[in-house]
Formats: C-alpha cells, sequence, structure tokens
C-alpha cells in the first residue's frame, strides 16, 4: 500500500534510467544513510563500532569485489585474501616511503597495486574458465601468501613478520594507529564504502557492467556480439582486485591495526565467497546482506548463550559455530539459490501489491 | 650470468653427483603424490557420478581418520583388551560411519539441490565441509591425533638399499600405502567395468536423464559414490595418518588434489594417478634443487603453478576430454 511506483511519473530518459526508480527506495536509503553517518556514531558504544560495524563495512566492501568478478563476469575466483593482502602491503610500504602523503590517499592508490597483481594473475583466463580458473586464482592466494611470509622488504625486516600501523592524522584527527577513535575510523570506513559501492553501482549499470553480464551469461556470445573477451575479463579482474585491495588495506590500517601473513590466507578468501553465495551472486545488496550473515551471525552465536547465562565453553562454541554456518550455508542454498539478495527482491515484490494477492 | 648458472647448472650438477639424493627426493615425492592422487580419486569418483565438485573430500579424509581413531580409543577404554581386535573393530564401526554420512549428504544435500547449477553444488559441499571441521572437533576435539598404525598391523620402520654409492631408505609404510593404493584403483577400475552398479554409475556420469529414463535409481548411485569416496577417504586418512598425524591440518592439505584434478582432467581416474605423481613430484624436487634459491617453503604454492603451466597449453587437462563449446 505505501511501497509502489503508482502515481510516480517519469518525464525524462534519466529519471526512468535512474538507480533507484521507486521514491520510497530513495527515502529508505537516505534514513539508512543518515543512521550510519549521524547517528550510529554519535550513540554507537565502541564495542559495537569497532567490533560490528567496521569489520562489516570492510569485509562488504571485499565482498563487492569479489562480486564483480565472480557474480558479475562469471569468474570463479578463490584468490580475493591475497589480493586483499596486495592492498594491505603496498599501503604498509607506500607510508613508509612518502609519511608524508595522506594515509587515505594510500589506501585508496593500494587498490592499484592490487588491481596490477590481479591483472596479472587473471591473465590465464583467456584461456581457462570455470573451475579450472579457480585453480588459478589459488595459485595466486598460496604464491601471494608465501611472499608475504618470505620477503622481510614487504613487513620491512620485522622480527615478529607481522606489519604494524602507524599513526597518521587527517585535518588534526588521529585515524590510524593504536590512538585512533573507533568514531573515526567507522566515519572514514563508512565513506570509503559509500563513494565505492555508488561506482560500482554506476559501473553496472554502464557498458562496462553489461559486457561483464554478457560474458558471464555466455562468454562465446559476447564474443560474437563484438565484445573483446580479453580486455573485459582483465578489466573485471582489475576492478575487483582494486576493491579487494582498498578492503585490505582499510582491514589492517582502520581496524585490526596491524597484521601478519595469515590474516590473508585461504580461509579468508572462502570467507567471502561464502559471503557472496549467501547474499546473491550479482547483487551489490547481497554482498552487503552477506557479509552481515556470515560475519555478524558467529559474533551473536557468541554472545547470546553468554547473556542467557549458559556456561558453554569458548571452544565448544567454536565449534558450534562452524556447524552453523555449515549448516546455514546449506540450508540457505537450498531455501533460496539466488541467495538473500534475492529474498529481499520477493519481499519488495509482496509489499508492492500488499494488502492484495496480485 | 651467476644466477642462470644458479637456476639452470648448479641444481643438475646436484643432481649428477648425488644419484641417490635424486632418487631419495624422487621417492618422496612419488609417495606424496600417491597421498594426492588418492584425494583427487575421491573427488574423480563423485564428479563422475554426479557432477558435482566435492570440495569437502578433504575434510572427509580427516573425519574418517578421526572417527577410527576416536571409536579405537573408545573401545580400548570399555575394556576391549585385544588392539588388534579393537582396531579392527573400530575400521567396521567407521565403515558404518561413513556410510551413515554418505546416506545423510544425499538425503539432506544433494537431493533437495537436484538440478541446481554446478556451482550451488559446489558451494553446497562448502557448507558440508565447515559443519564436518565444526562436527569433528565437537567430538573428537581439536587437537592432532596419532594414527594406530601398529593396531592395524601396518608395518613401521624402513628397509634401506645402498644403490649409486649411497644410501636409499624407503619407510615401510610408504611402501605398503603404495601397494594399498594400487589395489584400490585396480578394484575401482573392475568395479566400474564389470559390475552392474559400476556400469549403472558411468551410465548416470554420461547423462542423467538417460539414466532416469531406463530406470537407473539416481538416489542409490548417489549414496553408492559417496559411501564409496567415503572409503577412499578412509583409507587415505590411515595412510596420510600413518605418516605424519590425523589433525585438520590436512584439511589444507588436500586442496592440492585440486591442481591434481585440473592435470589429470575431472573425469579421468588414471589421469588423477599420474596427475598426483606429476605433481608430487615436480612439487617435491623443485622444493629440494631450486627451492633454496627464493628462501623455500615453495611446496605452499609450487603444485598450482605447476598445474597452471599445464593449462596453458592443455586447457582440459591431460586426460580430459576435450571441452567442445556450442551455443
Amino acid at each position: 500500500m505505501f511501497y509502489r511506483e503508482a502515481g510516480q511519473f517519469k518525464t525524462t530518459y534519466e529519471s526512468d534510467q535512474s538507480v533507484f526508480p521507486i521514491r520510497q527506495d530513495r527515502i529508505g536509503l537516505a534514513i539508512i544513510l543518515v543512521v550510519a553517518f549521524v547517528v550510529v556514531p554519535l550513540f554507537g558504544s565502541s564495542f559495537l563500532v569497532n567490533a560490528v560495524l567496521i569489520p562489516f563495512l570492510v569485509f562488504s566492501l571485499a565482498a563487492i569485489g569479489l562480486n564483480l568478478l565472480t557474480g558479475y563476469t562469471g569468474l570463479l575466483s578463490l584468490g580475493s585474501g591475497a589480493f586483499m593482502g596486495v592492498g594491505a602491503y603496498a599501503c604498509y610500504k607506500l607510508t613508509t616511503y612518502f609519511p608524508g602523503v595522506n594515509i587515505l590517499v594510500w589506501i585508496v592508490c593500494s587498490g592499484f597495486f592490487s588491481a596490477l597483481v590481479g591483472v596479472f594473475f587473471g591473465l590465464p583466463s583467456m584461456r581457462i574458465k570455470g573451475f579450472y580458473l579457480a585453480v588459478a586464482t589459488l595459485a595466486a592466494q598460496f604464491f601471494l601468501e608465501w611472499c608475504f611470509l618470505r620477503i622481510p622488504w614487504l613487513y620491512n625486516n620485522n622480527i615478529s613478520g607481522a606489519i604494524e600501523v602507524p599513526t597518521r592524522t587527517l585535518f588534526g584527527l588521529i585515524i590510524t594507529g593504536p590512538n585512533a577513535a573507533p568514531q573515526t575510523r567507522y566515519l572514514i570506513v563508512l565513506t570509503i564504502v559509500t563513494l565505492m559501492t555508488l561506482a560500482a553501482s554506476n559501473l553496472m549499470h554502464g557498458r562496462i557492467g553489461r559486457m561483464w553480464m554478457a560474458v558471464r551469461d555466455m562468454d562465446i556470445a559476447a564474443e560474437l556480439m563484438g565484445i573483446r573477451l580479453l580486455p573485459t575479463k582483465l578489466t573485471a579482474f582489475a576492478v575487483s582486485s582494486f576493491y579487494c585491495g582498498v578492503a585490505g588495506a582499510m582491514l589492517v590500517f582502520l581496524w585490526y591495526g596491524g597484521a601478519e601473513p595469515n590474516v590473508f590466507s585461504i580461509d579468508q578468501s572462502f570467507l567471502i565467497l561464502f559471503m557472496i553465495i549467501v547474499g546473491g551472486l550479482g547483487s551489490l545488496l547481497g554482498s552487503f546482506l552477506g557479509a552481515a550473515l556470515i560475519f555478524i551471525l558467529p559474533i551473536i552465536l557468541r554472545t547470546v548463550p553468554a547473556q542467557f547465562g549458559l556456561p558453554i565453553h569458548a571452544a565448544t562454541v567454536e565449534h558450534l559455530t562452524f556447524m552453523i554456518v555449515g549448516a546455514l550455508i546449506i540450508f540457505f542454498l537450498i531455501v533460496e539459490p539466488h541467495g538473500l539478495a534475492r529474498l529481499w527482491q520477493i519481499a519488495k515484490q509482496k509489499l508492492r501489491v500488499w494488502p492484495f494477492p496480485y | 650470468m651467476n644466477l642462470l648458472y644458479m637456476i639452470f647448472v648448479d641444481p643438475f650438477m646436484q643432481m649428477a653427483a648425488a644419484p641417490d639424493l635424486l632418487v631419495q627426493t624422487l621417492w618422496e615425492g612419488l609417495v606424496g603424490g600417491m597421498l594426492y592422487a588418492l584425494i583427487a580419486l575421491g573427488f574423480v569418483l563423485i564428479f563422475k557420478a554426479s557432477g558435482v565438485f566435492n570440495f569437502a573430500q578433504g575434510i572427509m579424509v580427516v573425519f574418517a581418520a578421526l572417527t577410527l581413531v576416536g571409536t579405537y580409543h573408545l573401545l580400548v577404554l570399555y575394556g576391549v583388551s585385544n588392539t588388534h581386535l579393537a582396531a579392527y573393530v573400530a575400521l567396521a564401526i567407521t565403515i558404518g560411519v561413513m556410510f551413515v554420512l554418505a546416506y545423510s549428504v544425499e538425503r539432506l544435500v544433494l537431493r533437495p539441490l537436484v538440478n541446481q547449477p554446478d556451482i550451488i553444488l559446489f558451494m553446497a559441499t562448502f557448507g558440508l565441509t565447515y559443519f564436518l571441521i565444526g562436527f569433528g572437533e565437537l567430538v573428537f576435539g581439536g587437537e592432532p591425533k596419532v594414527m594406530i598404525a601398529d593396531a592395524l598391523y601396518l608395518p613401521r620402520g624402513s628397509v634401506d638399499y645402498k644403490i649409486l654409492g649411497g644410501l636409499v631408505s624407503l619407510q615401510k609404510i610408504d611402501i605398503a600405502a603404495a601397494v594399498i593404493a594400487s589395489l584400490m584403483v585396480a578394484a575401482l577400475s573392475v568395479f566400474f567395468s564389470k559390475t552392474r552398479i559400476g556400469r549403472a554409475l558411468r551410465a548416470v556420469a554420461d547423462s542423467h536423464k538417460a539414466a532416469l529414463s531406463v530406470g537407473i535409481s539416481l538416489e542409490q548411485i548417489w549414496v553408492t559414490v559417496w559411501f564409496a569416496a567415503g572409503l577412499v577417504a578412509l583409507v587415505t586418512g590411515i595412510m596420510w595418518g600413518a605418516r605424519s598425524n590425523v589433525s585438520f591440518a590436512l584439511q589444507v592439505i588436500s586442496l592440492k588434489a585440486l591442481p591434481v584434478l585440473i592435470l589429470g582432467g575431472f573425469t579421468s581416474i588414471p589421469g588423477a594417478i599420474v596427475g598426483g605423481l606429476i605433481i608430487g613430484i615436480g612439487e617435491k624436487i623443485g622444493e629440494f634443487y631450486w627451492g633454496p634459491l627464493i628462501g623455500g617453503g615453495t611446496d605452499s604454492w609450487l603444485a598450482y603453478v605447476i598445474a597452471l603451466v599445464f593449462l596453458l597449453f592443455r586447457p582440459q587437462g591431460l586426460f580430459g576430454e576435450k571441452i567442445i563449446e556450442r551455443i
């Protein structure tokens, strides 16, 4: 009754082609943004901001990155964790050599290094596809992980082998390092994620996104229609790795405050893959929903039994979390193979006709 | 110049100087490759029969081995004094558990997901992996366990051969593993080509619809093939566990079955074996002779790079069927 486009007339092509054609959608998005930008930093507790929202946003960005590659272009990648690592280490080296330049510039620039590496490891995609390509990306994952571990130059020859985030400021505010306030870091992460999501959305509605989707649906047919496969696939690898790289840099600089190579292990790649599969392949909203489910679910599982005073051993909770996440993945695949994003679409369709059946 | 010498000449000089060391390295590569091949064999069995890329094969290996060791210790705890008897009873129980696992996977995961795209089924086995990791750790604990090799009458110790002016030492357990693996591959080949179920299996692999229309029960085939993969997993788990320990670290190692599969082609049992041996030997030789040049530890990624190089020349793998695409 309330959520429908009746009466909202489009008088220009621009408004007809807009990303959110329905006014209620735009209002809803504005409310979400206001809550995220104003209400949360003002009233959110430090735990909520630091342990839930920042990682959620970071993982969402990584999931968007992988979704651009796997969901929109149909190239299965198991190396997103390593590409995140490239971003983090690139950012670390850049800020070591050029401490005067603002850290935000380097966080974004590190994405370009990640994109470069991604293009290199995407080269095999001109000859192989499907599961075979997954192995090529696994090669990237393990090789890069090995580099993070074995090349001391990458972590400034630290004895610990870990990277430590130095303190950096923006307009006099400390934004990275151990003394940065969670709220500040949250706002920066939120701004970057919002802008990059907007960019991704525009990319998807434009020529490049359509080329990617054509390649996903059938690459030979796309080629016959005049889409050059190799540049298209490589741009997908580049953009996807760029997103993952920025997410990795933010993960270390704005959340962890330091990292060892095992942060970017194969498990991280799998986790991000879970997020986009559960959330919905080929959907930006799905990336957020999937990240929320996969990341926040274990937190809830950990805290809820404690709230009720159930004395469950920490190790047991860990094991139970594994089991429940596994079972949930299977459950969601059975109930809705197209992910949470599809559930939202169905809900929207139902809302439009409510209270009538059709 | 010096670098080129170190890459292209020096390793071969080392090989020629100490042939016994080369033989030893080759043998170790062979054994490691055989274990990769065994894991890959489980993948191939399931992929052939149902088109499912079963990511959970690695954790099935761990799970089977854990169940075996766990039940054995339980039996000993509850008063079975004869360790050999306890071990074989535990083996029988484990086989039963693997059957239950196969049946429940078919019933709870595969049947509701019939007719879904490959990637969805692949993801479902991811879910299965996570579930089994949690379940295994919950029931048996996460710490590494010692495989009950003695109680199962597996040989231990090593035999030494004096050849090529040096000493080559072969672990007896590795020889046993080689024999058992060959026996298992032979048995599987006979099973596939001679028995009724084996033929039905190949029919299902060719076309689900055609198989259904001539009255083959897909459910039965799937349970059979997952059970067979479970048995392969059990054997792999015993062999691998006897070499090192039974631990969840094996799960990451089992990812190496992927390049093996790629090399051999997803649908070929001989391919899995040959691929496994190439990967195993390649990575041992590479690590031993070229690894020190770049700091060692190369065996974590060398297998994938070897597979990648092969793929660039033969995108369908060494033994895979040629991929023909139509619009």
